[in-house]
């Protein structure tokens, strides 16, 4: 199943639809009040769009530097080449320390390496402890938002989880008591935990240091707590110096959920005495993408999700209907490129309206890579084959006007001699929720030839009526 | 100043009068036209879909047909988008798609047209009705006609507003959501079809809830959809584009209730 189908069935709950459309569009003006009370919003994303191009031109040697300054302060760096190696070092670290409960604060690359059933399956219990990330693991469900996990579940949805889940009372949909009860379950876990994970939203090279932000304190209290810190973090992460940071931090906030600055922003440089802090860099296919001409840009994401919130198909079709680890337009860039053939509709679950493109705060041409992503999927061949064979034969007869009149003008009077309901059903699926337009009996080209030839005879320029000279198959 | 008129395929089969709407107008302004009979398709669907051969191959025959005129208006935002940003690159051709001197860079939407030229100047139409403008994601977004409700850009002028808003007695309706996009794209509009749809009919609530009589756009592919998922409702909105409108309201015996109705 693909994205149109799952996309489809989430559209058939039209209350549904409509909610997480707005619940999303008002994350967005959210977005646009904050961008207002910046003096220079574009030019502040053009500052960062350099930044992270910068980043990305010069990857290796920064990570070099990151690793050399990291490991000054006393931090310990790992390199992993794809999610199983990532798995395994993670897995290896905390078994060698004995490691069973591990508390976790939210990480897309994790979610996207598998962590979580990796560990499980070897004993190790993890817990997400950010409170989306943890409705949703509740759920046995994957995140539907970058930003906001649990976006696509409204408040008794919640409550009916807690209440199988943790034994809440039946029936609880109040947010307060909800997180309440969350946050209770939660302090509990986070005090026994023995190890903490967490994602990083930006790797400094200059001074090695690590920054994670996020608005619930679990990265604090889940890194204070334990022992052991493992950082993981994709290889687009990299920002070559401190001064970079208030450029991004400044954006990453305001284009997510529209605050001036999220409630947390933690550094990590080094470890303390008696604790330790891991970095596992992670490429999983990073550095193919960095090699493509037309993709590579999507590395310079910062993962704020305004484009998930801005875009009109991803609003009324919900986070999971892209069967993807991100979703949303920057999903539908990124994850063809880990499996055109299983993500082939992806580039095509877009109107190219442009909006993604305008709220990003690296600016990523994202409707330009699905563009390309659509001719890659032409020029191997992974498009339908009929299609194919449709839009050849409309190349065709397009480039050949005597073929476009005589088509044109068949296919009208045929539509127009036809009964009507017969006309829609070989029309479909055009017409499941739409009426066919009333097809004119002559095109323009024939009117305006009519039109010339009546000015001609008359000396004067003719009315126009398009309606005029009904029954002509022009 | 030779002016060749582009009427896109779809246009010439489906909505002929938005193609006269522009004859008319430009009769009316006294502009001088030409309408090369070999025009087909800018190639803009085949892009869209992903065949890049197709669409350069149409892309070619529209720069030739077009090659020997300084400017090359059309009735579509999103045709003239494509002609002039994703025309493919074809500048090694000698008339070449966005390269210096081609098509691209000699193609003009409608609206950007008149506004360019101030075609209008001195001339009041009359429209006293409540429209609803949908914008035209390529016109806006592509063709930068206007400033996005994303961007925090400078101002820029937006032209279909501009004309309209000339207009006496006209109403621009405010909407909720003032460029979100219709849910045509092309051919997600049928390989989407229930997302596409859904989206179409969040834009046509937007209109009515704004109170909108006529609903008008620079697109035409825009006001198809639209119009299909209103009627099929019985929605009493009036779906024209933005031609027909100034071209009724610009016409000198047209009364403002002829100008309006457009009796489709
Ligand atoms: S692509 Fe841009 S808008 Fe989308 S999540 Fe990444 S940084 Fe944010």
């Amino acid at each position: 199943m693909g994205h149109v189908s799952r996309a489809r069935a989430f559209v058939a709950d039209a209350e549904r639809t409509r909610w997480h459309d707005q619940a999303l569009w008002f994350v967005r003006a959210k977005r646009d009040a904050a961008a207002d009370l910046v003096p220079d919003w574009e030019a502040l994303r053009s500052e960062a769009a350099a930044i992270k191009r910068e980043a990305l031109e010069r990857l290796p040697e920064l990570w070099i530097e990151f690793e050399a300054q990291a490991t000054r302060a006393g931090a310990v760096v790992h390199w992993a080449r794809d999610a199983e190696e990532h798995n395994a070092i993670v897995a290896r670290l905390l078994r060698e320390r004995g490691v069973t409960r591990v508390v976790k604060s939210k990480s897309m690359l994790t979610e996207e390496c598998g962590l979580n059933p990796h560990l499980e399956r070897q004993g190790i219990e993890v817990v997400d402890t950010d409170l989306g990330e943890r409705i949703v693991q509740l759920r046995s469900e994957p995140p539907s938002h970058i930003v906001m996990p649990a976006i696509h579940l409204r408040r008794g949805e919640v409550g009916e989880t807690f209440a199988r889940t943790m034994g809440a009372p039946e029936g609880l949909d109040d947010p307060d008591a909800l997180t309440a009860l969350a946050r209770h379950d939660l302090r509990a876990r986070f005090l026994a935990a023995e190890a903490g994970i967490t994602g990083v939203n930006f790797a400094v090279a200059e001074t090695g240091s690590l920054v994670v932000v996020s608005n619930e304190g679990n990265v604090d209290l889940g890194t204070a707590l334990p022992k052991l810190h493992i950082a993981c973090v994709g290889l687009e992460k990299i920002v070559p110096a401190k001064r970079d940071l208030p450029v991004l931090l400044r954006l990453l906030a305001r284009s997510a959920t529209g605050q001036a600055i999220s409630a947390y922003t933690s550094h990590f440089r080094g470890a303390s005495a008696g604790r330790e802090l891991h970095v596992v860099i992670v490429d999983n296919g990073r550095s193919r993408l960095l090699a493509e001409p037309d993709f590579r840009e999507a590395l310079a994401c910062i993962r704020c999700g305004a484009c998930l919130n801005t875009c009109p198909v991803y609003r009324r079709s919900g986070g999971h209907s892209y069967g993807t680890v991100i979703p949303g337009p920057i999903g539908s860039v990124l994850e063809p490129a880990r499996d055109l053939v299983a993500h082939a509709e992806l580039p095509h679950a877009c109107t190219l309206c442009g909006s993604c493109a305008e709220v990003c705060p690296v600016r990523i041409p994202l409707p330009q890579q699905l563009l390309a992503w659509r001719g890659v999927l032409a020029a191997r061949g992974l498009h339908p084959r009929r299609r194919r064979l449709a839009l050849r034969i409309a190349a065709e007869i397009l480039s050949r006007p005597t073929a476009l009149r005589l088509v044109g003008g068949l296919g009208r009077a045929l539509a127009r001699a036809l009964p009507e309901s017969l006309v829609e059903q070989l029309a479909r699926p055009w017409t499941r929720e739409r009426a066919l337009p009333p097809l004119p009996a002559a095109s323009f080209q024939t009117l305006w030839k009519r039109r010339q030839a009546t000015a001609r005879e008359r000396g004067l320029p003719a009315r126009s009526d398009a309606r005029e000279g009904d029954g002509d198959a022009g | 100043m030779k002016v060749g008129l582009f009427i896109p395929c779809y246009v010439d089969q489906l909505r002929p009068e938005v193609g006269l709407a522009v004859v008319r107008l430009f009769e009316r302004l006294g502009i001088a036209f030409e309408i090369p009979e070999a025009q087909t398709c800018c190639g803009q669907p085949f892009a869209t879909a992903g065949e890049r051969e197709q669409a350069d191959r149409l892309g070619r025959r529209f720069d030739t047909i077009f090659s020997g005129y300084d400017v090359v208006v059309t009735p579509s935002g999103s045709c003239a988008a494509h002609v002039r940003r994703h025309g493919g690159d074809r500048s090694s051709d000698r008339i070449g798609g966005r390269g210096k001197g081609g098509t691209g860079q000699r193609t003009r939407e409608l609206c950007e047209f008149l506004v360019e030229t101030d075609a209008l100047r001195g001339l009041a139409g009359r429209l006293p009705r409540r429209v609803g403008l949908h914008a035209s994601c390529h016109a806006l977004r592509d063709l930068r006609q206007g400033n996005p409700s994303e961007s925090r850009e400078p101002p820029r002028v937006e032209p279909v507003r501009a004309l309209l808003g000339a207009l006496e007695g006209i109403e621009l309706v405010e909407l909720a959501r003032r460029d979100e996009c219709c849910g045509f794209g092309g051919l997600f509009s049928i390989e989407q079809e229930a997302v596409s749809c859904r989206m179409g009919l969040d834009r046509i609530a937007d209109h009515e809830r704004a109170g909108a009589e006529i609903v008008t756009s620079s697109d035409v592919s825009c006001l198809l959809q639209l119009e299909g998922l209103a009627r099929r409702r019985g929605s009493a909105l009036v779906f024209r584009h933005v031609a027909e409108l100034l071209a009724d309201a610009l016409a000198p015996d047209a009364t403002a209730a002829e100008a309006a109705d457009g009796s489709r």
